[in-house]
């Protein structure tokens, strides 16, 4: 099995920082913000390893920062500290340490996100296919017909009447936001995918086609994904290990059905309690 | 006799729960041996920590103490207990299987898919993961009207076979089984009995709960009985 991605002490403090931070920030203070400085401390000294083909889960309520670490992951926001590597076949990619255009050109290329709000990775001003046609323009592929063709092809994939591919993603359903955004984030055929809380505030019977759509391809095009999501439903069926956070910090990490039947950490075991 | 492909020494469970600052024994002090071809049966009363121990060597529950040693189809041991994440993660998918109670699968999942589903992790092609599905669930005399759909409305003894197909398809090396014929009618129960014995020709090492001294008898190459764990007073002491 070969590794994907290895992420060390990834941290991420909003405000101005000050040396108290660390020791007053975390599950023990029971906040993310900073007394002294005001700063709130996102994320800090978050570790894991990620699989090809693997999909991790990573849980916790609102405020946990576990959207955070996607977005570091992806660029969207830069990290305070810690390192993560890409591995990408033979190469190997040091992701903080590289400039903004080797940056954008791994986002393009070799990662996808879908995020839970549409608006945020479609552009809602053109058509279905012309978002799908955006990101394989910028991945290169330049001719008219073939990009026309692939996005046609990646929105059957994903369910998305073909009728619609000419609609402006403003006048989908939130479900079909979601399938155009996952067409989107596939259209480069990626070794690694970002998804934060994808199903949330969809109907039960939507999420269920979205969760088996990301299974199915999983196991295809054997993507490594790392699934960001507050319900537990979603982490026991489509994770194979998962991560716990509480105020910015992984309280417990293990294989997920571990996790969920014989959790060890107090917060945990509430957390995995309190579930319908 | 057979070589033991997984040899559990001194295994015990105990839960801590921090709520309710509570400690709750599971399963205490327990050994045994599987040998490959052959079954091992766990009985013992309701809360003899049966189902625990089948946990604890599939990591659905971290044991408390006590070595689990499993050799590889490659012929390392290594200890259960201790193995990274991912190596039983890649267990799980190539050798050890586990057919609980309980079915946990996708929503809108076709019978036919939950069942071929350790095939497809497998990099079987569909087609073939199916058919060899559809064959098995006509095996256990599955009636082909539910295959198309999802197990979620099937009755117990439906949702048990299903369970147990998934868990037979993939042949693995050793099957752990938590009551494979509680629920089932006698005719049922039959032909599960035959699979497992097919199974066990077959090479497959099982370690199984049973409830009915009969299936026992039938089945076991070996029988473990377990007794109920010490009370916690005990147990404190003994972790003191």
């Amino acid at each position: 099995m070969n590794k994907v991605l290895e992420v060390r002490n990834l941290s991420k403090i909003y405000g101005p920082g000050c040396p108290h931070c660390i020791e007053s920030t975390g599950p023990e203070a029971d906040t993310n913000l900073c007394p002294h400085c005001g700063s709130v401390v996102a994320i800090h000294d978050v570790s894991f390893d990620l699989f090809e083909g693997e999909i991790l889960g990573v849980m916790g309520e609102s405020g946990s920062g576990k959207s955070t670490v996607v977005k570091a992951l992806y660029f969207d926001q830069a990290p305070s500290g810690g390192e993560a590597i890409f591995f990408d076949g033979d190469t190997q990619h040091e992701l903080f340490a590289l400039n903004a255009a080797r940056q954008r050109w791994l986002r393009n290329h070799r990662f996808g996100m879908v995020y839970q709000n549409p608006n945020l990775g479609l552009n809602f001003n053109i058509s279905a296919g012309g978002n799908i046609a955006e990101r394989l323009l910028m991945s290169d592929l330049m001719d008219y017909g073939a990009i026309r063709e692939r996005a046609k092809a990646l929105l059957a994939r994903t369910e998305v009447l073909l009728s619609r591919v000419d609609d402006l993603p403003k006048h989908f359903s939130g479900g079909m936001q979601q399938r155009v955004q996952i067409a989107k984030a596939l259209a480069t055929q990626p070794p690694l995918l970002f998804l934060d809380e994808v199903t949330t505030g969809l109907d039960l019977s939507v999420q269920a086609r979205i969760l088996d759509l990301i299974l199915e391809i999983q196991q295809e095009l054997k993507t490594a994904m790392v699934v960001v999501t507050h319900d537990l439903g979603v982490i026991r069926l489509l994770t194979g290990r998962a991560i716990v956070m509480k105020y910015g910090r992984v309280i417990e990490t293990g294989l997920t059905d571990q996790i969920l039947e014989d959790p060890q950490h107090a917060y945990t075991q509430r957390l995995v309690a309190s579930a319908l | 006799m057979n070589p033991p492909i997984l040899q559990v020494e001194g295994y015990a469970k105990h839960f801590q729960l921090h709520e309710q600052n509570k400690l709750i024994p599971s399963s205490h002090n327990v050994s045994l041996t599987v040998r490959s071809g052959e079954l091992t049966a766990l009985i013992g009363p309701t809360g003899a920590g049966k189902s625990s121990v089948l946990k604890g060597i599939y990591r659905t529950y971290l044991p408390s103490a006590g070595r689990m040693l499993y050799r590889d189809a490659l012929g390392h041991e290594l200890d259960l207990a201790l193995a990274g994440e991912h190596q039983i993660l890649e267990l799980r998918r190539r050798e050890i299987g586990f057919v609980t109670q309980f079915l946990h699968c996708l929503p809108r999942q076709p019978t036919l898919d939950v069942v071929a589903q350790p095939l497809f992790g497998l990099g079987v092609a569909r087609p073939e993961a199916r058919q060899r599905a559809a064959d098995l669930l006509s095996a256990m005399s599955l009636p082909e009207r539910l295959w198309s759909v999802s197990p979620a409305t099937f009755s117990g003894g439906e949702r048990q076979r299903v369970n147990l197909a998934r868990g037979f398809i993939a042949r693995p090396r050793l099957l752990l089984l938590d009551e494979p014929t509680a629920s089932l009618d006698p005719k049922t129960a039959e032909c599960v009995i035959g699979l497992i014995e097919g199974l066990k020709a077959g090479g497959t090492a099982m370690l199984a709960i049973f409830h009915h001294p009969e299936t026992t008898r039938r089945l076991a190459d070996q029988v473990v009985e377990l007794a109920p764990p010490p009370a916690v007073e005990t147990l404190l002491k003994e972790i003191a």
